[in-house]
C-alpha cells in the first residue's frame, strides 16, 4: 500500500513523531530542552541535516554497494553536519556555544541514520525529502514542547521572557539533568495514553 | 597525582556521561533490560572508548591541526571510530574468540553510540594531554558502565512490578533513569 506524498510528510508529525513514537534521538532531546530557544535551534539544525542527507542518499542509492552502505551514510551525514556547524558558528554564535557538543553529535543521531537505512535507501528523492521534512519538523515540535514545559516551570520564563511575575518560585528540578529524564518519561506516557 | 584522582572522580560521578551529560542514551535504554547485555555493552564501551580516544587524539594533533583541517574534525572522527570498531571486531574474532563471543553483537552498535564520539570531542575541546585523554576516556566509560549496570539491576526488578499501562517500557525506564540521575546529582558538591 503506497502512501501519498502528503502522508509521508504528515506521518512524522503525529504517527511516528520522534522521539515519542519513534524512540530514537533521545540524547539531544534530553540535553537541549533546557530552554525553548535551544530546542528550536537544535530542531532546525536536525531538520536541515535530515532533509539533505535523505535526499542525497536517495539520489545515489543505486550506486552505493549494500556492504558498505552504513559507512557511506555516515560520510554523507557528517558532511551536512559540518555545513550546519560552520553556518551556526558564523551566524548564531551564542546558540552555537550553548548547543556545543550536540551539533557534531547529530552525526550519530539515531534518527538520521535510521531514516537513511529504513527509508531513503529504498525510496525516491521527493518521497525521502517529504519524509525527512516531516520527521524533522515533528522532532522540532517535540523538542519545543518539552523545552517549553521545562523552561516555563523550571525557570519561569518562555523564550527568556518572564511569564509568572516576580513572586514565582522556579521549580529548578526541571532544568537539571534528573528533571529532563523524568519529564521526557512522563511525556512519553501521556503520548501512550493518547494513542488509545 | 591528586589532580588526577579528583579528575577521575569527577568524570565517573559528578559529570557522569550518561546521567549528567546525557550522552549515549539510546543504547542505555536498549541494552539495559537484561543484566547480561548490560555487562557486555559496558565492557565494550570501556574497550572502544579508550582506543578511539587515543587514535582521535593523535589524528587531531598530528594531522588535523598540523595541516589546518580542523573543520573536518567531525567527519574524520566518526570515520576513525567506525574503522577502529571494525578493526577491534576483526581482531577479537580471530585472536580472542571468548571475548568476541561476549562483546560481539555490541561492537557494531558502538559506532553510533554518541558517548564515544562525545568523549573524543570533549578530550580535544578541553585541550587535554595524551595521558589525560586516556584517563578521561577510562573514567568516563567506567562511569557509563557503572550507570548502565546499576540501571539494568533496577530494570530487572521493574519487570516484576505492576506498572500502569501507559508508563510501561521506555517511559518507566526514563523516569527511573531520572531518579538515578538525582542520586548521582548528590555527588555535585564533592568536586
Amino acid at each position: 500500500m503506497a502512501k501519498t506524498l502528503v502522508q509521508e510528510f504528515t506521518k512524522g508529525l503525529w504517527d511516528e513523531i520522534p522521539p515519542f513514537r519513534l524512540v530514537l534521538g533521545i540524547c539531544p532531546a534530553l540535553a537541549v530542552s533546557k530552554a525553548v530557544e535551544d530546542g528550536l535551534g537544535m530542531g532546525i539544525a536536525l531538520t536541515f541535516v535530515l532533509v539533505c542527507s535523505n535526499m542525497l542518499i536517495s539520489a545515489i542509492r543505486k550506486i552505493i554497494p549494500s556492504q558498505v552502505r552504513i559507512a557511506c551514510f555516515i560520510v554523507v551525514v557528517a558532511t551536512f553536519v559540518i555545513v550546519v556547524e560552520l553556518v551556526m558558528q558564523a551566524y548564531t554564535y551564542a546558540l552555537f556555544l550553548k548547543l556545543g557538543i550536540f551539533i557534531p553529535l547529530i552525526v550519530v543521531n539515531c534518527i538520521v541514520l535510521g531514516r537513511a537505512e529504513a527509508f531513503a535507501y529504498k525510496q525516491g528523492v521527493i518521497r525521502s525529502c517529504a519524509d525527512g521534512l516531516g520527521l524533522g519538523i515533528g522532532f522540532t515540535i517535540s523538542l519545543v514542547a518539552l523545552a517549553g514545559l521545562r523552561e516555563v516551570f523550571g525557570s519561569g520564563t518562555f523564550l527568556g521572557i518572564p511569564v509568572f511575575g516576580p513572586s514565582f518560585q522556579p521549580f529548578s528540578f526541571l532544568v537539571l539533568a534528573p528533571g529532563a529524564f523524568v519529564c521526557l518519561g512522563l511525556m512519553l506516557s501521556i503520548m501512550n495514553l493518547a494513542k488509545k | 597525582m591528586g589532580d588526577y584522582m579528583l579528575f577521575i572522580v569527577s568524570c565517573i560521578f559528578v559529570n557522569n556521561i550518561l546521567l549528567a551529560q546525557y550522552l549515549g542514551n539510546c543504547p542505555f535504554l536498549g541494552t539495559s533490560k537484561k543484566m547480561e547485555t548490560a555487562l557486555g555493552m559496558a565492557m565494550a564501551v570501556v574497550f572502544v572508548m579508550v582506543m578511539t580516544s587515543a587514535v582521535t587524539w593523535i589524528v587531531q594533533i598530528y594531522v588535523l591541526e598540523k595541516f589546518g583541517l580542523v573543520y573536518l574534525r567531525t567527519i574524520a572522527f566518526i570515520l576513525l571510530i567506525a574503522s577502529v570498531v571494525q578493526f577491534v571486531e576483526m581482531f577479537l574474532k580471530k585472536n580472542i574468540p571468548a571475548l568476541y563471543a561476549g562483546l560481539g553483537i555490541f561492537l557494531p552498535l558502538i559506532t553510533t553510540n554518541c558517548a564515544v564520539l562525545g568523549v573524543c570531542i570533549i578530550n580535544v575541546d578541553g585541550k587535554f594531554t595524551f595521558v589525560k585523554s586516556l584517563v578521561s576516556a577510562f573514567a568516563y566509560s567506567g562511569g557509563y558502565g557503572l550507570a548502565l549496570i546499576l540501571f539494568a539491576g533496577v530494570r530487572e526488578r521493574i519487570l516484576l512490578a505492576r506498572v500502569p499501562k501507559p508508563l510501561q517500557d521506555t517511559s518507566i525506564g526514563l523516569v527511573t533513569a531520572g531518579l538515578m540521575a538525582l542520586g548521582f546529582f548528590a555527588f555535585k558538591g564533592m568536586v
